[in-house]
């Protein structure tokens, strides 16, 4: 073989060079050539350098800085030597190293030329890069071989060996950086051929977190395996939004879950409370109803040693006193009086707080209650001072004669009204006034009298329209219906006295709450009044309030539904319609009364009481206008009224008035009355000693002005002193002729309730027993009232009413049928004989079980005057 | 005996019923319930009232002597004797009677039985006293006098 020419070396560098290209993965090509032992001598002389070993310098690798290939060593001696002839530039270093010297390149070598296939040596250091690298290596033959030629043939055949160079470092990364993701990739290559040892060849030994992608990997030599594993450089970035959604559901049902906790508890808190409210509650209404037990209790306890004190205090007063004597006296009946009155207003009180209170339908004349309250205020208005304070009543002539509701409630309410009125009126007037609210609300010309002096003592008063300016009533008419009976009334006290604090007005209706702590001490009372008048007004269906300026007045107005009576009068019994007014009416029925007065509301009060007694009535506000009417005399005038304030005035020295009386000539002259405020000065007959002149004291009543009348111009005298004086009078003109029945298992008890009966001119029947009761109530029957005990032997009065009830209730229906005839039952339709309790106990127990078993109301036993007028006064008016 | 002394001396009788409790102001209901047309109403009435008292402590007496003691009807016994008394103004038996009630309501044999002593000794003593002021009343009105109010 001949040393290949120098050009042929340089040609084969160039054109590996420019070739290099084609062969991307390969860092060089060499060529080594077959040599023989025996061709070593001439080798070397032609080629002009010995073979060099190479095993050495793999054992001690040297820097690439420091390479010489002169200082290797040269090769021992050998059968063969493949001594690299050829080389690409980049490896010419390995020019004239003996291939099969190298431990790698050796066995390549002849694994080569024996297969005839290109053998991949195991990864090594390379020479001078100190790089990890594979060389593969193909055998190059002398001719051509057949396929099946046998590795003896291969290895004579032989010329040379052709090697390529793969760094495999560079290999990986020339390939990674194809791929372009270096940076997050990290690969490993490594030769598994030894599975259990396997060598790296490319990448870091970093931790195998097991996350990586395995590939094998064919470099073309069947012998050797290899491997690419790959992995994610980074850790898997945290799933921030992951992270943070799960978080904040964490922190949601954290808190949600706290809310429902606290809700839970909050719960089972406030279910605790309740519970504990209820116990509260329960304790509460037990100490209520022992309250309640326990004023009864006190107040019957108290009543009746104060029924003593009384009694005694009026035996007292109809002995031989002296005058501080009687003032004593009188004191101490008033304040015993009051006591019994706040008993019995705490009592009231207990009943409609606990709801017990039951309001009455009954058939009444609110004329004659509002009568009765002003003769009952008429004495403590004369008391007052040295002025008089007039009263008047007022009602409007749309109120019916009879309405059906609670008498005994609303003449309370008026009293109490009146009554603080009363208090705190020194001089001046109170009004009551009476209107269906329908008139109120249509008419704006209800009196202006507010702003003027034009009231009815000409003393300023508070306006009463402010007093309901609150109402509902008023805000909402369409709730009045005009086809149902209920008559809706409203009803003002008007007063010209001190007035109500601004500062109190709030808690006027608050019980117990005076005005000033000292008003009891000046004017007594308890302060419980208007709360009660309060609730029993709300019972009414109605609405209470007030307008009071001080120093100017108060006016408290209330409104009260009942029903209408006149269209169901029929039914009830013709003894329950006021007799007095009916009959007086007549007698005076058709005269003409001539009132002469200039004040308008005063004289509007004096018509209306006038106009009850069936009297025509023409006011006149000038003396001189109505001498003209008398004196005109187209319609004859029966009666001139005159109002002491014209009369002081203007006829008191003058002679012109009677003058003009008497010169009338035709029929008889008309009767002078003289209309005064106060009772005294009737006793002090009027100077001018005209005979026919009476004086009407006020406050106005019909049953007065009645009485008067009769007195004066004879007509239908019965004889019947004026009435109101005092209870045992009107008990009389109440009782007398009435047939009583009383029911008393006590002969005793019997005989002194009949005696008491019996002297106020009732004609008494008596009874022992129940069923005998039953007896002779069965209508028909004569008697107006039972007084019925309670408590009796076989049967009691509870169940003796009951029965009684039963009894008339079935008589009724049958008449209402037809199934019996009216006439049989002395034509009365409806019957109900008015039964009253006798019973020593006025435990409010009992009253309530009287009013259940149809009982009308009770008395007192023994019977005490006043008590027996009061009750028997709603029944026989 | 003199008029005047008589009548004084019916006055302060009477004043003095009032004062040591036999009587309450029941009474005086009672004898201003006497007029022309009745009477005699006082007197009736304290006549009927004896009778009825003495047959009801005749009564209540029979029924503590019994084995087997009644007492529902015992208390309705003196039920009745307190209503009477209450009625004609016997205050003190009036007062006993409702401790007596409730010794029967308690069953109280013991307290029945000295309640009924003393129901019987007031009962005694009132009813002398009125007696007594009957007379009284009678000798004025025999002596041609009237009854001071």
């Amino acid at each position: 073989m001949a040393k290949p020419p120098r050009l042929l070396i340089r040609t084969f560098a160039r054109y590996t060079e420019r070739t290099a290209f084609e062969r991307p993965l390969t860092s060089g090509v060499a060529y080594a050539v077959r040599v023989l032992h025996s061709e070593r001598e001439q080798f070397e002389k032609q080629q002009g350098w010995t073979i060099k070993r190479m095993d050495t310098l793999e054992q001690n690798p040297v820097h690439k800085d420091d390479y010489n290939p002169d200082l290797l060593e040269p090769s021992p001696i050998q059968e063969e030597y493949a001594p690299v002839i050829f080389a690409q530039d980049i490896v010419s270093h390995v020019v004239s190293l003996d291939m099969l010297s190298g431990q790698e390149d050796s066995k390549n070598v002849l694994c080569a030329r024996k297969s005839g296939k290109g053998v991949l040596t195991a990864p090594f250091r390379l020479l001078k890069t100190n790089r990890l690298g594979v060389i593969l290596t193909f055998a190059v033959y002398k001719r051509d071989l057949p396929l099946n030629a046998t590795p003896t043939e291969r290895i004579q055949a032989t010329d040379g060996y052709l090697g390529g160079v793969f760094d495999i470092e560079s290999l990986v990364e020339k390939l990674l950086q194809q791929l372009a993701s270096k940076q997050t990739i990290l690969v490993n290559v490594l030769d598994t051929t030894n599975q259990s040892y396997p060598i790296s060849m490319y990448g870091s030994n970093a931790s195998n977190d097991g996350l990586e992608h395995v590939s094998l990997l064919n470099f073309g030599d069947p012998f050797r395996k290899h491997e690419m594993r790959c992995r994610f450089k980074q850790k898997p970035p945290w799933p921030w939004l992951g992270i943070t959604t799960s978080i904040g559901i964490l922190v949601i049902a954290l808190l949600v879950g706290h809310i429902f906790h606290a809700t839970v508890n909050r719960l089972a808190k406030v279910e605790d409370d309740c519970h504990k409210m209820m116990e509260l509650k329960k304790q509460a209404e037990a100490a209520d109803v022992a309250k309640s037990q326990f004023l009864a209790t006190v107040s019957h306890e108290i009543r009746t040693p104060m029924n003593g004190v009384l009694g005694m205090l009026h035996m007292l007063m109809d002995t031989d006193l002296d005058v501080t004597q009687l003032d004593y006296v009188r004191t101490a009946q008033a304040s015993g009086k009051a006591l019994v009155a706040l008993i019995n207003e705490v009592l009231d009180q207990a009943k409609i707080k606990s709801g017990k209170l039951e309001l009455e339908e009954v058939q009444f004349d609110l004329r004659a209650i509002l009568d009765d309250v002003l003769s009952l205020f008429s004495g403590k208005s004369q008391d007052k001072g040295v002025e008089v304070v007039q009263l008047a009543v007022y009602i409007s002539d749309q109120v019916p004669q009879m309405l059906i509701g609670d008498p005994g409630r609303f003449r309370q309410i008026i009293i109490n009204l009146m009554g603080n009125s009363i208090k705190f009126t020194e001089k001046g007037h109170i009004l009551v006034t009476v209107h269906l609210v329908e008139e109120v609300i249509d008419s704006i010309e209800v009196e202006t009298e507010s702003s003027s002096e034009n009231t009815l003592s000409g003393f300023p008063v508070a306006d009463r329209r402010q007093s309901w300016k609150g109402f509902r009533t008023f805000s909402q008419e369409g709730s009045i219906n005009p086809f149902s009976h209920s008559i809706s009334l409203i009803v003002s006290v008007e007063d010209t006295g001190e007035g109500i604090p601004l500062e109190a007005q709030s808690r006027v209706f608050t019980p117990f709450m005076q005005v000033d702590p000292s008003i009891s001490r000046t004017h007594g009372g308890t302060g419980i009044g208007l709360s009660i008048s309060k609730c029993l007004v709300n019972l009414m269906k109605g609405e209470i309030g007030f307008v009071s300026i001080p120093k100017i007045g108060s006016t408290f107005t209330f409104t009260a539904v009942f029903t209408s009576g006149s269209s169901s009068s029929k039914k009830y019994k013709s003894q329950q319609i006021n007799k007095m007014s009916n009959s007086v009416s007549s007698e005076f029925y058709g005269m003409r009364a001539l009132v002469m007065d200039p004040r308008p509301v005063r004289a509007k009060v004096s018509k209306y009481q006038i106009r009850r007694l069936g009297i025509h009535v023409e006011v006149v506000s000038q003396w001189k206008q109505g001498l003209s009417s008398i004196r005109r005399g187209s319609n004859a005038i029966n009666m001139v009224i005159i109002e002491q304030e014209v009369w002081d005035k203007y006829l008191n020295n003058s002679t012109l008035f009677f003058d003009t009386l008497e010169k009338i000539d035709y029929g008889t002259p008309p009767k002078v009355f003289l209309l005064s405020n106060s009772i005294s000065s009737s006793g002090a007959n009027i100077s001018t000693g005209v005979c026919n002149m009476t004086v009407i004291p006020k406050p106005w009543r019909a049953s007065m002005l009645a009485a008067a009348l009769q007195r004066t111009m004879g007509v239908g005298n019965k004889g019947n002193p004026c009435n109101g004086q005092l209870p045992s009078l009107s008990l009389r003109n109440l009782l007398l002729g009435r047939k009583i029945l009383i029911v008393d298992d006590n002969n005793v008890n019997l005989k002194v309730a009949a005696g008491a009966l019996k002297k106020y001119g009732a004609d008494v029947v008596s009874a022992t027993r129940g069923i005998e009761a039953i007896e002779l109530l069965t209508p028909p029957h004569q008697f107006d009232a039972c007084f019925m005990d309670i408590q009796m032997p076989e049967m009691d009065g509870f169940e003796a009413t009951r029965r009684i009830r039963d009894m008339e209730h079935n008589i009724n229906n049958r008449i209402h049928h037809g199934e019996l005839s009216v006439e049989a039952y002395n034509n009365v339709s409806n019957w109900h004989v008015s039964i009253l309790a006798m019973t020593a106990d006025v435990i409010q127990a009992t009253h309530e079980e009287c009013l259940r078993c149809g009982m009308d109301g009770y008395v007192s036993k023994p019977f005490e005057a006043e008590q027996l007028y009061r009750e028997v006064s709603r029944f026989f008016q | 005996m003199d008029l005047v002394q008589l009548q004084r001396q019916l006055v302060d009788y009477r004043t003095s019923l009032y004062h040591e409790g036999f009587l309450d102001e029941q009474f005086t209901q009672l004898q201003s319930l006497q007029d022309e047309n009745n009477p005699d109403f006082v007197v009736e009435v304290v006549s009927l009232f004896f009778e009825d008292s003495e047959r009801l402590l005749n009564e209540l007496s029979k029924a503590l002597e019994q084995q087997v003691i009644d007492f529902k009807r015992m208390d309705a016994q003196v039920h009745q004797l307190k209503g009477s008394s209450s009625s004609i103004g016997a205050h003190r038996v009036q007062k006993l009677c409702i401790v007596f009630r409730n010794y029967c309501e308690a069953q109280n044999v013991e307290g029945c039985l000295k309640c009924l002593q003393q129901v019987k000794h007031e009962y005694g003593i009132i009813k002398t006293k009125l007696e007594s002021m009957f007379q009284l009343e009678q000798q004025i009105l025999n002596a041609g006098g009237s009854i001071p109010v």
